[in-house]
């Protein structure tokens, strides 16, 4: 199949989402089907692990797995966030981390192979990486961005948080009420928006660099130098795959300890 | 590339929707178990600590009633001691007093026996001279007429 794209038909191939509606309106069918199954597997995952924990017999196989996983999360939350009752910050990092986790792994299934399939079901688009959709990393970080402002009333009252926001964080002058406002304003836009191109700035790179180096076969004949290519392809693959593991966790660790500490930092007084 | 659309709120929806059942189902399986269990274990740790305190006092305390045993012991077998001491010592004197009545009683007895036999002797040895004086005699004597010269003679012949 790739041997009859050029180089734009397969990044064009590969970047554009299969999609239904116009406008505002467009549905990503791609992004929302991976998420979705993604995310039902690993509720399903947890569904099924949780079930078996009990209190006075040691936990086995996947209930192992997963207590490990939640101790975890409980430990990082813990870190940061420094209230009693840390169920719900719990449950928002384990959600985050495990989705995102699930969605970033997609990155590493080879770049043919969903689209292939879904070619074979009669689709002409698939991208098999949600992460790499800033619909997807700009949903998470817009409800994560609602639980800081929530946090924020709930904490200190709907006067206490207004009070901030022209008081802090620079003081309670009549004179700097502007330009508190102003820098509340900047750092309310700067965190979703950096936590949402930060994961999809680095998942949709890791997508690219899985294309480029895709196209060192891409329109090769059979020849000698295909087969040296295609060396070349292997090796850069494999080790892109290794690097995109540690990029895969190491982006699902950022955004499930920096929502904690946003809200942990709404919850404390300044000002 | 970089728009945004009605994915948007979808996504949104389907992470509204997974936080929401990790939030109400996943979580609470695995941290009250777990919470329990944690529980559970610092609980039985605190025991086995106690316990082994209680252990240590219950040493103690055993250590403390051998040794008052101990002491105790060596107060009876001391007052046994000193007890049996001096029964025997009570006994030895009880024993040399009565040796010291039975030597002084058959001394006494011997001194008795030897003057009635003396008396007795002196009786038939008066009788003697008194038959052997009346044969010399050749007639009776009345032994009432004489008595107090006949006993003076047997007296003298006894002594003699």
């Amino acid at each position: 199949m790739a041997g009859h794209e050029s180089a734009s038909e397969f990044f064009a191939h590969h970047l554009t989402h299969l999609t239904v509606g116009s406008g505002f309106w467009t549905w990503h069918l791609d992004t929302l089907g991976m998420s979705a199954l993604l995310a039902c597997i690993v509720g399903l995952l947890f569904w099924v692990a949780a079930r078996g924990v009990r209190v006075d017999a040691a936990p086995r196989g996947l209930t192992s797995f997963a207590e490990y996983i939640y101790d975890w999360v409980d430990l990082n939350v813990g870190d940061s966030y420094q209230s009693k009752d840390r169920r719900f910050m719990n449950s928002l990092a384990l959600a985050l981390f495990c989705w995102i986790i699930a969605m970033n792994a997609m990155d590493v299934v080879p770049a043919d192979l969903p689209s292939g399939l879904a070619g074979l079901a009669g689709a002409h688009f698939w991208r098999v990486l949600p992460t790499a959709d800033v619909n997807s990393t700009g949903a998470m970080a817009f409800v994560v961005i609602i639980f800081v402002i929530v946090a924020g009333i709930r904490a200190k009252g709907v006067g206490g948080f207004l009070h901030e926001w022209i008081a802090a964080p620079l003081g309670g002058n009549p004179l700097l009420w502007l330009p508190n406002v102003l820098m509340n304003f900047i750092e309310l836009i700067s965190r979703p928006v950096s936590l949402a191109l930060r994961l999809f700035g680095n998942m949709f790179a890791g997508e690219l660099l899985f294309l480029l180096i895709a196209l060192f076969t891409l329109s090769a004949g059979p020849s000698l130098s295909t087969v040296g290519l295609f060396i070349v392809q292997v090796i850069a693959g494999v080790a892109w795959s290794i690097f995109d593991c540690l990029i895969i966790v190491l982006q699902a660790f950022i955004f499930m300890v920096l929502p904690v500490v946003y809200i942990s930092m709404a919850e404390e007084t300044h000002g | 590339m970089l728009q945004l659309n009605a994915t948007f709120i979808g996504q949104i929806i389907v992470f509204l929707l997974l936080l929401w059942f990790i939030y109400k189902v996943v979580v609470p399986w695995i941290a009250d178990p777990v919470n329990a269990r944690y529980r559970k274990i610092a609980e039985g740790l605190a025991a086995a600590d106690a316990g082994q305190k209680e252990l240590a006092a219950a040493n103690t305390r055993a250590q403390e009633i051998v040794r008052e045993a101990r002491e105790r012991a060596r107060q009876i077998e001391e007052l046994a001691q000193r007890r049996s001491r001096e029964e025997i010592e009570a006994a030895t004197r009880e024993a040399q007093s009565e040796s010291a009545r039975i030597v002084a009683a058959g001394e006494a007895e011997a001194v008795n026996e030897a003057a009635r036999v003396r008396d007795q002797l002196r009786r038939e040895l008066g009788a003697l001279v008194v038959r052997g004086a009346s044969q010399l005699l050749e007639r009776e004597i009345d032994a009432r007429a004489h008595e107090r010269l006949l006993e003076r003679l047997a007296e003298d012949i006894a002594r003699g």
